[in-house]
């Protein structure tokens, strides 16, 4: 058997599960590790005082809204391409968690702006896209839900993720690109960080737990996805052999 | 291949000369939307001059959702879109004759009618030329998003509601810089970004969306 | 440990609403989540 079996939902659940297990723990581990420093480690910010630490769940809620969005329409794209139907299966499960990081994100950035900025919401560019993001995402989970041939669904909505994943690029440029409200990149792989190492460490290491996370709740939720799907395939109803 | 296009464009625009109450609907109903503001908001000249060019934007989005029915579900349901997939010509040639049709039909007479309402809410001049340009660049765009949700949710239950909660995510971009490139000129800032953005926007949905609505119609037929 | 007390802490500087309004709300999604995935 080669690798390429668990392109085949039969052989994939029995791996999902395992693997689930696995980026749940390290979720945890990370999501320990993490507000340990944002709380105990970090020091209190000069400007912002303590409303700072909003970052540990705000900055990595919307990476992984963005990152989240990416991967699924690449997995639709693949489902649509190759026609597989686990790829497409994938997509479908982890739109509710993108959905929900983008809240997070959302809900996080306006308690954050309101000691900050003065204001719950501002209409500039990141805050907008970010808001078209989340419309995206149930705009998504909306045309699945009416269509009632999955495989039909699955080929509808990829075509849907990609025509909306062009929103990406303009909510990770636009404070570049525009003079806005909403900070610019402190983070950069090319210049050093403009924020202080223990804030940047627990920002980092809540952004990989974050990733952990939803890469372990997707898994569970494919799985789910799989049971309903392949529903009258014998290897399900089989009591062998199932994990 | 040029022939078929044209054919095509023909019949659609013979089809909507002999209907031409979906037409009219659609322009009474931008007419009566934008009239809603000045009537809600008061009569006050110096607001509806700073509402006026969003109202009249938002009023061209609503009617190009409100027409989009038009452009697939009736050739869907009789049968002679399969017809046209069938025909061994190009899809994407036949989608844009659709959509062009459709945009003559529906978004040109909104783009024509939208300056004597700008008169309505008190524009100037310059702006009004302003507005035209704007919807003149940004209405084809609406249609030819909006074809793609159209095409999406062929045969779907759920109809235009879940057609218009799909594609007003994408719609936001047109309405910001078309809407804004008035306003910017209004406070004397410079617009050419705002227009260099709308034409890409034009020409990307040109060379794109024809493949993504062909696509989405093969899908539907399967 | 850079809290005074365990009352300081949840002040957060008197910005305890909007930091625990945040971390709250994003441990009751997450809670959500896995709730509805427990079910089935």
């Amino acid at each position: 058997m080669s690798f390429w079996q668990y392109s085949s939902p039969q052989y994939f659940y029995p791996l999902a599960k395992k693997m689930a297990i696995v980026f749940f723990v390290l979720a945890s581990i990370l999501t320990v590790w993490g507000l340990y420093i944002g709380f105990f480690v970090a020091p209190t910010d000069f400007q912002q005082g303590d409303s700072y630490r909003i970052i540990f769940i705000h900055v990595p809620a919307a990476w992984m809204s963005m990152l989240i969005y990416l991967i699924m329409s690449f997995w639709a794209a693949v489902g649509l391409i190759m026609n597989t139907r686990l790829s497409s299966m994938l997509a479908q499960a982890l739109a509710p968690t993108g959905a929900l990081m983008t809240f997070i994100a959302l809900w996080t950035g306006a308690f954050w702006g309101r000691p900050t900025w003065g204001a719950w919401w501002v209409w500039d560019a990141r805050l907008t896209s970010e808001l078209i993001l989340l419309f995206l995402y149930i705009g998504y989970m909306a045309l699945r839900a009416s269509i009632e041939d999955p495989r039909r669904a699955d080929r509808a909505s990829a075509i849907l993720a990609l025509v909306g994943v062009v929103n990406v690029p303009i909510i990770y440029f636009s404070v570049k690109w525009w003079n806005t409200l909403h900070q610019g990149a402190s983070v950069s792989f090319t210049k050093s960080s403009s924020m202080a190492t223990s804030m940047l460490t627990g920002m980092l290491v809540m952004a990989l737990a974050f990733w952990m996370y939803s890469i372990a709740v997707s898994l569970v939720r494919v799985r789910r996805i799989i049971r309903d799907r392949e529903a009258n395939a014998g290897w399900l109803t089989e009591s062998s052999g199932v994990t | 291949m040029h022939s078929a296009f044209l054919s095509l464009l023909r019949k659609e625009l013979l089809l909507a000369f002999r209907q031409k109450t979906d037409v009219v609907t659609v322009l009474f109903f931008f007419l009566i939307v934008s009239s809603l503001f000045p009537l809600a908001v008061g009569p006050e000249l110096s607001t509806l001059k700073i509402i006026g060019p969003g109202v009249i934007w938002v009023g061209a989005l609503l009617c190009s959702l409100l027409a989009l029915h038009r452009v697939f579900e009736s050739d869907f349901n009789d049968g002679s879109l399969e017809h046209l997939v069938l025909s061994g010509e190009p899809l994407t040639i036949l989608v844009i004759a659709k959509v062009l049709a459709h945009w003559l039909v529906t978004g040109l007479p909104v783009v024509i009618v939208a300056p004597l309402i700008g008169l309505q809410f008190g524009l100037s001049q310059a702006s009004l030329v302003l507005l035209l340009g704007t919807l003149f660049l940004g209405t084809p765009v609406l249609s030819l998003i909006g074809a793609i949700g159209a095409a999406l949710t062929l045969g779907v239950r759920g109809g235009a509601a879940l057609t218009s909660i799909l594609i007003l995510p994408f719609y936001v971009p047109i309405l910001i810089f078309g809407a804004g490139a008035v306003v910017a000129d209004l406070q004397g800032l410079s617009i050419d970004g705002h227009l260099s953005v709308l034409l890409a926007m034009l020409c990307v949905s040109i060379a794109l969306a024809p493949l993504a609505i062909a696509s989405a119609i093969k899908i539907a037929l399967e | 440990m850079q809290w005074g007390s365990v009352s300081e802490f949840f002040a957060m500087g008197g910005y305890g609403l909007y930091v625990w309004g945040s971390y709250l709300v994003t441990g009751l999604c997450i809670l959500i989540e896995l709730l509805t995935l427990k079910k089935k």
